[in-house]
């Protein structure tokens, strides 16, 4: 039997608060702890199959062209070598997340440097590896002058992405304010770079494909991988139940595994293709660099009649994707007169897509750091800037709001920090040669609901099993749909197993856009809700008499235990969808950040000393979790703040810094002792949960928070992330 | 000479570009220690070469004639857990588990360098025995990346398992 449950209003009734096991939001330890922390978790690449033969990608060299010629003979004179493969049923870009269907894949045809063109098998990944090294492919080049490589070169095409909010007049409003700042602000292209690199094993069987492979949102990747082999959905299998990290990079299906499918069917054998690091870099994801123009009209009181944020940003022709990043500024602040809109240039880089928090990741930073040269400009207390901006209805859409914590965020992470804000002038406090300085900034992502299934069995043995295509990418999926599985059928934690990542099990929401807990949750709880209906009938009871308690039904005066309750599985599939509530309210996560930062007065290095998250993001459903999660995306502020940025040859587009030394993620010693704060919210609207998205919240503004705090310390406005050192040099102050 | 890997001997017939990581992935089938990298900038790949941390994608499986390693898997298992395992459990110190084994193998040599002694880039006197700080374990586990960004909760786990030894 299913349930379907149609989100299209708030479901108040609070269920789970109301229910008697007491685990829900609980701070539980994962239950794939044990199999991660002792290496026994298996992973896309470690499986193992008989007879399988290895491949390696071979990446393009050329910017645009084509290829004329793959020289394959030498190469299979080697030894072990099997095949050199360049298949028309080859992608040769990562499907956008959701697209359900093959990406580009003209193998013959470059559009970007790094592009797949060819895989070579062999018997063993050393003889693939070196085969593929030595494969020689001759190119027609287009002429590299006119091939569009930046989004300012003039052979670029431009156009309209989404639809632009113009309304009032903004330019008068700048013009009329008390205080006023037009500010352009950049970010450089950022990568993924989850740590396991893009990995797949592919099998045919003569009628069905089979894949271990590493992907975050099976439903649509077997649809993706069966439009690009000719075949059909059913003949796709596909298996994840761990994830080695995603960010949005495993969303849709990337080139080593149609690569390794399509070897797999001509080789009549198993094929494993792992990218290497370098590969995963230029052929997978980055998220566009972007240039943003920021505009706020306050009054003589800092409140915002003006506000305007226009962004540019970039992809490769014909992908329908661009970096969204005026997303949370539609309804984060007041200010009638409003213009927003991006300009989405093609140019001849990898695809751009997803990468954590696609959108606000960008736009919140450099919004919360224009915020705060507003502060400056009005000598208004930077969180009491943001308190008098919270508008009362959307500002352009006129919806009303759904739970939103954002001026309890503020209050509270202020307060835990220790934030003093009456004074902002720079250059107040030096530690030796360090200028110490404090920054805030506020957190905000849209909430998003998908469409998703769960399996739920009560078993006459007293477990439950939940079963879903949904996948756990690190954020806690099997943790928080037992958690909730066990809360609402009356089962302690121990008793209830989760089974994840199988195109067998029905689909879930996938991973990703933070809807997987709410949306793929919200299906086991309507699983959930079936199995308590059909045990009150069997009781003869109304299902809100029913309490259901460490395995034993409780109503009125009998106790009886699910072994003797259960005569037979009960088995429930909930189906959650997305019934418009999203065109009902305005629905997000916020949060703000706090910081605290070092700037070497010689060397312009910067050092985050501490930061405290205050997070409203609905029910949290694992506070453990829901804190790691947070704990993660203020990691990646830190990144996206001071080091993260692909680096592109500008004579050919090729990405100079494809590797983990090169391209800076945070390390250890540059995180300090993060402090998160969870603010406790239900919000009827975000799910029948009353919870809301969490993973990527965190990141959301957490670099506008690290360049404000640079600017209070030393003076230095730096309108161009990442702030390295290079850019706070020459204008530091003398000491 | 046959290497020792978690105790049990086997056979260095391998070709000679096998990186001592793909041999304990696909020829001794110990998974556990990952790839994240290939290169030594990642750390996940850390291993155990006669007690002592490598990255194990940096060295080839036939010039460890002899040696001892232990990955992972030797460490300890889901049912007898090595206390820093327990610890990452305990703390969330991981996410997506991919780059924690690595995590887990140099955690446990970090400490064995602290016990014998060595100092780090901030100990403050080089030539006292150093004291593990929070600061101390930020630096020493800094060659081993999370991408999820788990690092306040790996150093809690690893701070906790310390004092416990101390």
């Amino acid at each position: 039997m299913t349930r379907l449950y149609t989100m299209d209003k708030p479901d108040e009734r609070n269920r789970l608060d109301a229910m008697a096991q007491g685990i829900i939001g609980r701070p539980l330890d994962r239950p794939d702890g044990s199999a991660k922390t002792t290496g026994v978790a298996p992973y896309a690449a470690e499986y193992v199959l008989a007879d399988c033969a290895e491949g390696v990608l071979v990446l393009a060299t050329i910017s645009r062209g084509e290829v004329v010629e793959i020289e394959s003979a030498p190469v299979l004179g080697m030894p072990g070598v099997l095949a050199v493969i360049a298949d028309p049923r080859m992608i040769t870009r990562s499907a956008q997340g959701g697209a359900g269907k093959s990406p580009v894949r003209e193998i013959h045809k470059v559009d970007y440097y790094g592009q797949p063109v060819a895989l070579v098998v062999a018997e063993t990944f050393e003889q693939a590896r070196d085969a593929a090294t030595r494969l020689r492919i001759a190119y027609r080049a287009d002429d590299p002058a006119k091939v569009p490589l930046e989004q300012d070169d003039s052979h670029a095409a431009h156009e309209a992405y989404g639809e632009p909010v113009e309304q009032g007049n903004l330019d008068v409003a700048m013009r009329d304010a008390a205080h006023a700042v037009d500010v352009t602000y950049t970010t450089e292209g950022h990568a993924s770079a989850a740590m396991e690199p893009h990995a797949s094993i592919a099998d045919w069987d003569g009628n069905t494909l089979t894949a271990h492979s590493s992907l975050q949102m099976l439903k649509y990747n077997q649809k993706e991988l069966a439009d690009a082999l000719g075949i059909k959905p059913e003949q796709v299998r596909l298996i994840s139940p761990y994830v080695g990290g995603g960010f949005g990079s495993k969303l849709g299906i990337s080139a080593e595994l149609t690569a390794a499918a399509v070897a797999a069917i001509e080789l009549g054998r198993p094929v494993r293709v792992v990218m290497s690091r370098q590969q995963v870099f230029q052929c997978v994801m980055r998220r566009s660099e972007t240039r943003q123009r920021i505009r706020l009209a306050a009054d003589g009181e800092g409140r915002l009649n003006g506000f305007g944020h226009e962004a540019w940003v970039s992809n490769l022709p014909g992908e329908k994707f661009a970096e969204p990043v005026t997303q949370a500024s539609e309804f984060l602040y007041r200010g009638e007169h409003r213009r927003l809109r991006i300009d989405l240039a093609r140019i001849h880089r990898m695809t751009a897509g997803s990468v954590r928090a696609p959108g606000e990741a960008v736009g919140m930073q450099c919004l919360e750091a224009a915020m705060d040269e507003l502060a400056l400009a009005s000598g208004i207390d930077p969180v009491e800037l943001r308190l008098r901006n919270i508008p009362e209805m959307h500002p352009s859409e006129g919806l009303p709001y759904s739970s939103r914590r954002l001026a309890e965020c503020l209050k509270v992470g202020a307060e835990r920090f220790g934030w003093d804000g009456s004074d902002r002038r720079p250059c107040q406090r030096r530690e030796g040669e360090w200028w110490i300085g404090t920054g805030m900034a506020t957190a905000c992502r849209v909430h998003n609901l998908n469409e998703a299934q769960a399996r739920v069995t009560l078993s006459t043995d007293g477990t439950a099993v939940v079963e879903s295509d949904m996948t756990d990418i690190g954020t806690g999926t099997y943790a928080i749909l037992g958690q909730i599985a066990g809360e609402m059928l009356g089962l302690p934690p121990e008793k209830v197993l989760v089974q994840l990542g199988d195109t067998r099990y029905p689909p879930g929401a996938g991973s990703g856009g933070s809807w997987g807990a709410a949306s793929t949750g919200s299906a086991v709880f309507a699983a959930c809700e079936s199995i308590r209906e059909q045990l009150a009938e069997q009781l003869g009871v109304d299902e809100a008499d029913l309490t259901l308690k460490d395995g034993t039904a409780v109503a009125g005066n009998r106790r009886i235990p699910f072994t003797e309750l259960v005569k037979a599985d009960l088995t429930e599939t909930g189906h959650f969808k997305n019934g418009g509530i999203d065109e009902k309210f305005a629905i997000a996560m916020y949060g703000a950040f706090f910081v605290e930062v070092g700037v070497n007065a010689y060397t312009g290095e910067t050092r985050v000393r501490r930061m405290t998250g205050a997070f409203g993001l609905g029910r949290a459903l694992n506070a453990k979790t829901a804190t790691s999660q947070c704990l993660g995306g203020m990691v990646w502020g830190i990144g996206s703040a001071l080091t993260e940025e692909l680096v592109f040859d500008p004579r050919d587009g090729h990405l100079v810094n494809h590797d983990v030394a090169e391209y800076h993620v945070p390390v250890n010693a540059d995180v300090p002792a993060l402090d998160v704060v969870l603010v406790d919210e239900r919000d009827p609207a975000g799910s029948p949960l009353q919870a809301k998205g969490v993973g990527e919240l965190g990141i959301c503004g957490a670099a506008g928070a690290i360049a404000n705090a640079i600017h209070h310390a030393c003076g230095v406005r730096v309108r161009s992330f990442p702030i390295t050192p290079d850019k706070l040099l020459d204008q530091l102050p003398e000491l | 000479m046959p290497i020792t890997i978690n105790g049990a001997e086997h056979d260095l017939d391998v070709d000679p570009r096998t990186s001592l990581l793909d041999f304990l992935r696909t020829g001794c089938g110990l998974t556990g220690t990952k790839k994240g990298c290939d290169h030594g900038q990642c750390g996940a790949c850390t291993v155990l070469l006669n007690g002592q941390r490598i990255n194990s994608c940096l060295t080839l499986a036939v010039m460890h004639d002899g040696d001892s390693v232990t990955t992972i898997e030797g460490l300890g298992t889901p049912d007898a857990p090595h206390p820093l395992q327990a610890a990452f459990v305990r703390h969330d110190g991981y996410q997506c588990g991919y780059c924690t084994p690595g995590q887990i193998c140099s955690a446990k040599a970090m400490l064995d360098e602290v016990a014998a002694g060595w100092t780090s880039f901030v100990s403050d006197d080089v030539a006292g025995a150093p004291k593990l700080s929070e600061e101390e374990i930020r630096e020493r586990m800094s060659g081993n990346v999370c991408r999820c960004g788990a690092y306040s909760n790996i150093v809690a786990a690893i701070a906790e398992v310390a004092e416990a030894q101390a």
